[in-house]
């Protein structure tokens, strides 16, 4: 029944990218910080379940900024603490 | 213009938007190689005078620029949207229902787009409407108590079931089963006619009239059509295609229905976005929910302060409040958790877990009266003697 919902295809939902060991490793040293310092995202996140992301891997979210145009975000897939 | 300039600035460390507009502007003049130098260096030293800089109290200057604004809000505003008539909440308590990461906003609404086939004819519209309104077994026909016999007798309407694109069947299936399911009333008997399109309902108990009422009244106002939640669709042209409008929002029901356009339906609900559509669209919700808001009060926030807000608030995978249940609470430091709000809890709390407060943040060194580490306070400088000496000699 109705529209399958597909979650990236939102315009609400940014374009979500999994990075590669060796962009992960550039990012965080750009930057010099650590894994953990990154901004999270969870397991369970809808967009996360979407792009077939696992735990421990690092997000591109290429958003649609209303100053620079286009900006580039990362976060860390964590696991949803529990309650 | 020529490709290769092109090529250049695409390289550049600029941000995109910066970028294009260049590219247009750009486009077609002559420029020398000599003068495209000069523009690049223009450009690249009025983009770092724009930039903030290093140990500048963002979030100071944010709380405060969204927070003087808001004393000129109206304290208690409901709006009419448009001809539409539904409720919703705006204006100071929107504001502060958003940044309180509330689970269910206080007037929750949906605009629900409509794919192609339905958006362009009113009737097809309504048809989906139909399916997406909540709506109680007494608007399909008519029930009677019959105390008599000790029974409810619902005889529908076969008119108002055709023009709702509901069969008789799906009313006697899902009518007994919705009462037991979402109403949680069990303790009768039912028996449906398809012939004579009729529902009977008897109490297990049947001496007791206050029984009888009680299951008259679930009948009544059982819902057999549409989504539980959404109290009422209105339906509303808007640039040539019609949109529902809905009081009662709940987007995992609404995205099931046949015709609803998943790409573009939008709640109010933020917790409910972050949940059905994922933390970066909740992000997204946060940011378009509160700037809507300041600005139907015609004040102008620069959307720079609310992004902020709205990292902070989505930086942990979920939608945390501004206050001492999210950000505020979650502190490393004890003073600057105790300067916020409950102190006598938090210093007893520290005390009895013994906590260590490291002083790193602004709120603990003003309260201990230490030079606090923003500006200038986070530079750190020694002054050499030998430099002094020199300049004495000469």
């Amino acid at each position: 029944m109705g529209t399958s919902l597909d979650v990236l295809k939102h315009e609400m939902v940014p374009d979500h990218q999994i990075m590669d060991e060796e962009e992960v490793a550039e990012l965080l040293a750009t930057y010099h910080i650590s894994l953990e310092q990154l901004p999270k995202i969870y397991h369970d996140d809808p967009a996360v379940k979407a792009i077939g992301s696992e735990l421990g891997d690092v997000i591109r979210i290429v958003r649609e900024s209303r100053t620079a145009g286009r900006a580039e975000a990362y976060r860390l897939v964590v696991k949803r603490p529990k309650k | 213009m020529n490709s290769d300039m092109e090529q250049r600035i695409d390289a550049l460390d600029l941000p995109h938007r910066t970028r294009e507009d260049l590219k247009a502007s750009l486009a077609d003049r002559d420029v020398t190689e000599e003068q495209f130098e000069q523009i690049l260096e223009m450009i690249f030293s009025e983009y770092q005078k724009s930039r903030i800089e290093p140990c500048e109290a963002v979030g100071v200057v944010a709380a405060q620029s969204i927070g003087e604004p808001g004393t000129q809000m109206t304290m208690r505003t409901f709006h009419y949207a448009g001809v539409a008539e539904i409720n919703v909440t705006l204006g100071l308590p929107r504001l502060i229902e958003i940044m309180d990461a509330r689970r269910e906003p206080s007037t929750p609404t949906m605009a629900v787009h409509l794919l192609d086939d339905w958006a362009f004819n009113r009737d097809r519209a309504r048809e989906v409407s139909w399916q997406i309104e909540a709506a109680p077994l007494h608007e399909f026909g008519d029930i009677t108590i019959d105390m008599e016999n000790m029974q409810v007798l619902v005889m529908l309407n076969k008119a108002v079931c055709d023009r709702r694109k509901i069969s008789i069947d799906e009313i006697l299936e899902a009518a007994p089963r919705k009462i037991r399911e979402k109403r949680h009333f069990r303790d009768f008997d039912v028996e449906g006619d398809p012939k004579s399109v009729s529902l009977t309902f008897t109490p297990k108990n049947r001496e007791s009239y206050q029984n009888l009422f009680q299951l008259a009244e679930h009948v009544r106002q059982v819902i057999v059509q549409g989504i539980d939640d959404i109290e009422r669709v209105v339906v509303r042209k808007e640039g040539g295609e019609y949109i529902l409008y809905t009081e009662g929002s709940n987007l995992r029901g609404v995205f099931e229905v046949e015709g609803v356009d998943t790409s573009r339906t939008r709640s109010n609900n933020i917790s409910e976005i972050a949940d059905v559509l994922g933390i970066e669209a909740g992000r997204n919700a946060i940011i378009q929910e509160a700037l809507s808001t300041l600005n139907e009060q015609g004040i102008g926030v620069d959307v720079r302060h609310i992004m902020l807000v709205a990292d902070m608030m989505c930086m942990e995978g979920e939608v945390k409040q501004i206050g001492r249940h999210g950000i505020a609470g979650e502190k490393e430091s004890v003073l600057s958790r105790a300067a916020f709000e409950v102190t006598v809890n938090h210093l007893l709390d520290a005390a009895i877990a013994n906590e260590v407060d490291e002083l790193n943040g602004v709120t603990e060194n003003v309260i201990v009266g230490q030079p606090i580490q923003l500006g200038t306070g986070d530079v750190k400088l020694i002054a050499k003697p030998i430099n002094l000496k020199i300049q004495e000699k000469s």
